[in-house]
């Protein structure tokens, strides 16, 4: 499958501050890839980059196989920055066709209306920004992100300022993007909105990448429970694979077994641990 | 999506400046303001020219061309005021332009399309350009209107006053630009109004070292207007109201009252063509090196 975004060995440095400190990653067309990491992870750096707002150090970065920051590698995204603003006196409608223009793109009306639709903004065509919440705000961000139909779609915190249903909203608007073919790269603090969506996790900690996997992979199972005639036991090391075994050990010595359970890790479990492991010295 | 061409998204930009522009509440009261200017100025060119028929008589009286006197040192005044107002126009359209509306999140939006960013900042420069211009014009021919229709006097050659102001708005928008690449919006509006009041010091300066037949006043005065070219070109303009007159008239009107006449040919077209392709190019160097 083609890239969407490959960088390599991506460094940028703010005077003698690293940011990123040699990243390398690949995301596949059609591929929903979350980002995480604490704040100063260089997270917002590394999405900055693969729009060409911000100027890498050393490294590379493409996106659909043009030089990142090119007008060509900008013609395949859509971003939707952390801290963004539209003018308080543009509708809905204003701001989304204001995009067509800068992207030549031919959608017209019924493109304004299918993103707006697409987001929850169906009524809101009219609708001036300085009269929306910030989570209207931010439906309007993703739509204008999609403008001219990308091939990898950029989101730095797109759901901060949801509420549940909007994040839901989102959360289904992400799948059904992936499923026409469009990446996304989603920079997240919500680690359970990037478990329940995302295809890969890369966790990124002082500008280096620290875990990357599928969620499943990264979170792996953390033990299993056996209920018993003699009441729960725990085998805290043991995997899915060891309960066969366990099972038959524990029919052996002639108890009666009622219930298994192999216990899976949060992917919260994993960023603390890993985190954690970050911070401790040596 | 293809790479949109430079221009097409200058107008699109231009266009969304001047839709601002409607929506800001300073265009609702700049109309009213500008009315109220305009009315003051009638009012004082009248009472001026009416208190100076009945000391003098219309022909004038004395050493002075009592006519040409009034009517060169009130629309000397007011192209003092419209320089201001202008520039200032021009200061608050642009002050914000990359790094303020950056920190807003305002830009970012606009720069990750296939734009060149070029086409962004000439999209900024043209809308404001236009306006201010468009205002500064508005401004003097109502002036020049209104001593004309008041005093029966016109200076010689209007149309190299008018385009002196313009000029001179252009480069102050060019230079407040140039400013917000480099500084915030606020630090950026407060250092453009120092450069302009220091613009404005110099013109004075160099008067004075006429004068006074201060050589080196005279040459810091001249030098520094032509570093700040606005300066120099406002200066020329004001000469230009009073080319075609002689003697005493001439020395006192070209004395003030705020920012003395210099004549200047070709070269201050050519050397301020060149200063703002140099500024507009140094900006555009800025801004596409600039992390967003």
């Amino acid at each position: 499958m083609a890239s969407a975004l490959v960088t390599t060995d991506l460094v940028k440095r703010y005077r003698s501050a690293a940011a990123l400190g040699g990243v390398t990653l690949s995301i596949a067309e059609g591929e929903l890839v979350g980002l995480l990491g604490p704040n100063g992870a260089g997270k917002s750096t590394l999405v900055k980059i693969g729009c060409g707002l911000v100027r890498p150090t050393s490294g590379h970065a493409e996106v659909c196989g043009a030089p990142a920051g090119s007008a060509e590698a900008r013609a395949a995204i859509g971003y939707l920055a952390e801290l963004f603003r539209f003018p308080g006196w543009l509708t809905a409608d204003d701001v989304i066709r204001l995009h067509q223009q800068l992207t030549a793109s031919e959608g017209g009306a019924s493109e304004r209306t299918e993103l707006l639709r697409l987001v929850g903004l169906e009524d809101a065509h009219e609708k001036r920004v300085d009269q929306m919440s910030k989570g209207m705000q931010q439906r309007l961000g993703i739509a204008q992100a999609l403008v001219g139909g990308p091939r990898l779609l950029m989101l730095d915190e797109p759901t901060s300022a949801l509420d549940p249903e909007g994040r839901h909203v989102v959360r289904a608007l992400l799948r059904e993007l992936r499923d026409r073919g469009i990446a996304v790269l989603l920079n997240s603090h919500l680690l359970s909105e990037v478990e329940l969506t995302c295809d890969r996790v890369f966790i990124l900690s002082k500008g280096v990448i620290v875990a990357e996997g599928t969620p499943a992979d990264i979170t792996a199972t953390k033990g299993v429970e056996i209920e018993t005639d003699t009441g729960v036991e725990t085998w805290p090391e043991a995997t899915r694979e060891d309960v066969p075994e366990l099972v038959e050990q524990l029919v052996r010595s002639r108890r009666s077994v009622y219930g298994v359970r192999t216990m899976r890790r949060t992917l919260e479990d994993v960023y603390l641990e890993t985190m954690k492991d970050r911070e401790r010295p040596g | 999506m293809n790479p949109v061409p430079a221009l097409a998204a200058s107008w699109v930009v231009a266009k969304l400046t001047f839709r601002e522009c409607t929506r800001r509440k300073v265009f609702l009261i700049l109309p009213i303001a500008t009315v109220g200017f305009i009315g003051l100025f009638a009012l004082g060119t009248h009472h001026a020219f009416d208190s100076a028929a009945s000391d003098f008589g219309d022909a004038g009286r004395g050493p002075f061309d009592t006519r040409v006197l009034i009517g060169a040192t009130l629309l000397g005044l007011s192209m003092f005021v419209t320089m201001f107002l202008g520039s200032t126009l021009g200061i608050f359209l642009t002050m914000s332009a990359i790094r303020g509306d950056a920190e807003q999140g305002l830009l970012q939006p606009l720069v990750v399309r296939p734009v060149a960013r070029y086409g962004l900042l000439l999209g900024r420069f043209l809308a404001a350009s236009v306006l201010c211009v468009a205002y500064v014009m508005l401004l003097y021919w109502a002036s020049v209107l209104i001593v004309s229709a008041t005093g029966n006097w016109s200076p010689p050659q209007p149309l190299l006053p008018a385009l002196s102001l313009a000029g001179g708005v252009v480069i102050v928008i060019a230079l407040s630009l140039l400013g917000s690449a480099l500084m915030p919006a606020l630090a950026n509006g407060i250092v453009m109004f120092i450069v302009y009041g220091g613009g404005l010091l110099a013109g004075l300066l160099g008067q004075l070292g006429e004068g006074i037949g201060s050589e080196s006043l005279e040459t810091t005065g001249r030098v520094t207007s032509w570093i700040l070219p606005f300066e120099a070109l406002y200066q020329a303009g004001l000469y230009s109201l009073t080319a075609d007159t002689g003697g005493l008239t001439r020395f006192v009107v070209q004395l003030g009252p705020l920012g003395g006449a210099q004549e200047s040919g070709i070269e201050l077209v050519l050397w301020s063509l060149f200063y703002a392709a140099a500024v507009g190019a140094t900006t555009l160097a800025l801004f596409t090196r600039r992390d967003l």
